[in-house]
C-alpha cells in the first residue's frame, strides 16, 4: 500500500484509489501481480507530482477469487475507506459481483482483466481496459483452426466459473462457425480435483486439440492428467493460463501448448518497452499480462481524474473516463465504446521449454 | 471402442475409489469402537498431505520415507485429538461428540490455513509418471500404486484386527466397552490406537492423494471425507472389508456417471448412494444387521 507522505500542506489530502485482487487463494500469482502493476502506475505518479499535487493512495483488498469475499471488500473500501474509484477486480465472476454495488454507489470501477462479456452491460461507471471473452475465444478458435489445423476440437470447463463457461461457449462457437466440429464439451465443479472422468470421454472422442479454458491452479492439473491418460495433442488456454505456476504445477504436460493473452514481453511498443523496464526495477521479476493490464487500468484512471475539474467529484471522473480515446497503453491503443468496453489485439502465446514465448498477435 | 472406454474409467475409478476406501477405513473402525463419526477424518488426510509436503524435501523427496513420515505424524495427530478431544466426552450424549469432531475439523483446516496459508500448493513430484499403456487402456505408475498401498493397508489392518491380540481387544470393546474392561483391557488405550491407526491411514491416503492429485489446498480433506464417510455406510459401517468395498464402488460410480452421464452429477452420486442405502439396506452391504442387543 502507498501512503501519501508528502511535505504539501494538509489541505492536499492524498486520493485515495481502491485495488480489488486475489491476493491470496487459489490464483494469488495473479493479485500479486495486479496489485504491483496498479503500484508502479501509482508509484510514478506520485513522483511527478501525483494529480494537480496531490499524492494518489492505493488502499489494496484482497478478493481471494471469491465474489462474496469481493463484495465484502468492495463495500469496505466503498464505506470504511471511502475511496474514489476501484480497480479491479481480477476474476470475472467477482467483478459481475461487485459491478452493481459500484454503480449504485456512483464510484467509477475499471477491471484491467475481466474479460466476461456479461460486464458490459452493468452500467455506465463500469469500465475495463481487456478485450472480452467473445473475442478471446474468438482468437483461440481461428488459431485452432487455422495455425493448427486442427478439424476436431474437445472443451472442458468449469460450471460454475462465469469465465470459464463464457470463454468456453465462446470458443465452441468460433470453431463451429470456422467449419470445426466440437466432439465433446464437458465440465467439471470447482472443487474437483479428479478429471480423469472427463478426459477419458474426451480422449475416446479423438479431438485435434482440447481448449481449457480455466485458470492456471486448475489447468495444470488437468493438463497432468491428460497427459497421464495418453492424451497427446495441443491443449489451448486463455489469458487464465497466464502464471508462473502454471508451469510449476503442470510441468512437461503444457509444453509446446497455446494460450491468448494480453501481453507478452516481445510486444514492441514504447510504453511496454519502458513499462517492462521499470517493473523489472521496482520488483525484481518480469511483469505478467495482469502486471500489464493493472498498470494500464491505473493510468487510464488517474488521466481521467487529472482531466476532470476535480479529481474528488466521482461522476465528473467517469465522464472523463468514458470519452477516453487513443490512450497509449502499454497493452494496446484504448478507446472505450458506448459500454466502457476497448477495442484490442490479443497475442498467442506458447509454453516452450517452460517458458512463455510469443507467437503471434491477433486483431479483432 | 466402448469397452475399451468402460475399462479405463474403471481404472480411473479405481484410482480415486481405493482414497476413498482409506479414508473409509478409518471412519467404520472409530465408528465400531466407539460409535462415533469423527467429522475430523477428513482433515487429518489433509494435514497428512501437508506433512508430506514438508517433509519430502528433507527425505530426500523418497516416497516410503515421506509416507512412513506422514503417517507417524497424523497417528500422532489422531491420539491427541482422541486425549483432548473425544475423551472427556465419553459419557456425555452422542450429539456432543458429533459436535465437537466437527469443531476440531474446523480447527484444522483453519489452524493450517493461517500456519501455512491459504494458497494452494504443488505437492513435490516424488516418483516420476510412467505410463503403460494395456490393450487400450492407460494405466500409469501412479494409479496402481494408489490402488496397491490401499488393498495393501486395508489387508494389513484386516490382519491386526482378527489375528493379533490388539485386534482381539479392538474387537472386544467394540461388541461392549464395559464386559471388555472387567477382562482387564485397558478400554482408553485401545481406543487411542484405533484412531492412531485410523488417523495413519488418512495420512496415506493424504500422500497419495498429492501424488496423484498434484495441488493440495487447507480445505481438500471436506468433499473427500464427506464422500468416504458414505462410502463407509454403504459397505457397512463398523466392517473393514466394507469400508474397502464401499470405497472403490464410491469410485467406480462417481466416475462411471461423470464419464457417461454428466459430469454435473458427479458429487451427486455420492450423496445419492447415501440415501439409497439408508432406505433400503441400511446396514451396508458387509454389515450385519443389528437386532436388539440382548
Amino acid at each position: 500500500m502507498l501512503s501519501g507522505c508528502s511535505s504539501k500542506p494538509a489541505a492536499k489530502a492524498p486520493l485515495k484509489v481502491g485495488v480489488v485482487a486475489p491476493m491470496t487463494g487459489p490464483v494469488a500469482t495473479f493479485g500479486v501481480s495486479y496489485a504491483n502493476g496498479a503500484k508502479l502506475a501509482a508509484n510514478e505518479l506520485n513522483a511527478k507530482g501525483g494529480i494537480k499535487g496531490r499524492q494518489i493512495q492505493l488502499v489494496v483488498e484482497d478478493d481471494k477469487i471469491d465474489p462474496t469475499e469481493g463484495v465484502n471488500a468492495v463495500q469496505k473500501l466503498l464505506n470504511q475507506d471511502k475511496v474514489l474509484a476501484i480497480i479491479g477486480p481480477v476474476g470475472s465472476a467477482v467483478a459481475l459481483a461487485v459491478a452493481p454495488i459500484c454503480q449504485a454507489a456512483g464510484v467509477p470501477m475499471i477491471t484491467g482483466t475481466a474479460t466476461t462479456d456479461k460486464l458490459s452491460d452493468s452500467g455506465d461507471f463500469i469500465f475495463r481496459a481487456c478485450f472480452k471473452d467473445s473475442f478471446q475465444g474468438l482468437v483461440m478458435a481461428k488459431f485452432a483452426s487455422e495455425n493448427l489445423k486442427a478439424k476436431k476440437a474437445a472443451v472442458l470447463y468449469d460450471l460454475g466459473n462465469d469465465y470459464s463457461k463464457g470463454l468456453a461457449e465462446s470458443f465452441r462457437d468460433a470453431f463451429q462457425a470456422a467449419g470445426g466440429q466440437v466432439v465433446a464439451f464437458e465440465t467439471y465443479g470447482k472443487d474437483d480435483v479428479d478429471f480423469l472422468a472427463q478426459l477419458t470421454t474426451i480422449k475416446a472422442a479423438a479431438p485435434d486439440v482440447v481448449f481449457l479454458p480455466d485458470y492456471y491452479n486448475k489447468v495444470g492439473p488437468i493438463a497432468a492428467q491428460a497427459r497421464q491418460l495418453g492424451i497427446t495433442v495441443p491443449l489451448l488456454g486463455g489469458d487464465g493460463w497466464d502464471s508462473p505456476d502454471l508451469v510449476t504445477l503442470a510441468g512437461q504436460a503444457v509444453e509446446g501448448c497455446f494460450f491468448s493473452n494480453h501481453y507478452s514481453a516481445d510486444l514492441e511498443n514504447p510504453e511496454a518497452t519502458a513499462f517492462l523496464a521499470n517493473f523489472k526495477k521496482a520488483f525484481g521479476k518480469d511483469p505478467d499480462a495482469l502486471a500489464a493490464l493493472a498498470y494500464d487500468s491505473a493510468n487510464i484512471l488517474f488521466a481521467a481524474m487529472a482531466g476532470a475539474a476535480s479529481p474528488d467529484d466521482k461522476a465528473a471522473v467517469r465522464d472523463v473516463m468514458a470519452k477516453t480515446s487513443g490512450f497509449r497503453a502499454v497493452t494496446g491503443v484504448i478507446t472505450f465504446d458506448a459500454n466502457g468496453d476497448p477495442v484490442k489485439s490479443a497475442v498467442v502465446i506458447t509454453i516452450e521449454n517452460q517458458l512463455q514465448k510469443f507467437v503471434t498477435s491477433v486483431a479483432p | 471402442m466402448l469397452w475399451v472406454n468402460v475399462l479405463q474409467q474403471l481404472v480411473n475409478g479405481l484410482q480415486i475409489g481405493s482414497i476413498y476406501a482409506l479414508l473409509a477405513l478409518g471412519y467404520t473402525m472409530v465408528y465400531g469402537i466407539v460409535k462415533l463419526i469423527n467429522f475430523a477424518h477428513g482433515d487429518v488426510y489433509m494435514v497428512g498431505a501437508f506433512i508430506g509436503f514438508f517433509l519430502a524435501p528433507r527425505l530426500g523427496n523418497s516416497l516410503l520415507l515421506t509416507m512412513a513420515a506422514s503417517m507417524l505424524g497424523c497417528a500422532l495427530l489422531g491420539a491427541l485429538i482422541e486425549r483432548a478431544a473425544y475423551k472427556p466426552l465419553r459419557t456425555a450424549p452422542r450429539i456432543a461428540a458429533l459436535t465437537t469432531a466437527i469443531g476440531v475439523s474446523l480447527f484444522l483446516e483453519n489452524f493450517v490455513r493461517l500456519v501455512i496459508g491459504p494458497n494452494p500448493l504443488p505437492f513435490p513430484k516424488l516418483v516420476p509418471m510412467v505410463t503403460y499403456k494395456l490393450g487400450g487402456v492407460y494405466v500409469s505408475n501412479i494409479h496402481i500404486m494408489v490402488f496397491a498401498v490401499s488393498i495393501a493397508l486395508a489387508v494389513s489392518l484386516q490382519y491386526v484386527v482378527m489375528k493379533t491380540r490388539t485386534g482381539k481387544a479392538m474387537r472386544a470393546v467394540s461388541y461392549d466397552k464395559d464386559t471388555a474392561r472387567l477382562m482387564g483391557i485397558n478400554v482408553d488405550n485401545i481406543i487411542s490406537v484405533t484412531f492412531v491407526i485410523g488417523s495413519a491411514l488418512a495420512a496415506a491416503g493424504g500422500v497419495l492423494v498429492g501424488l496423484a492429485y498434484i495441488v493440495i489446498q487447507p480445505y481438500m480433506g471436506i468433499v473427500p471425507g464427506l464422500k468416504a464417510f458414505v462410502a463407509a455406510v454403504l459397505g457397512g459401517i463398523g466392517s473393514i472389508p466394507g469400508a474397502v468395498v464401499g470405497g472403490l464402488l464410491m469410485g467406480v460410480s462417481e466416475t462411471l456417471v461423470a464419464g457417461f452421464l454428466s459430469s454435473t452429477y458427479r458429487d451427486a452420486v455420492a450423496f445419492a448412494i447415501l440415501i439409497l442405502v439408508l432406505l433400503v439396506r441400511p446396514e451396508g452391504l458387509l454389515g450385519r444387521s443389528t437386532g436388539e442387543k440382548v
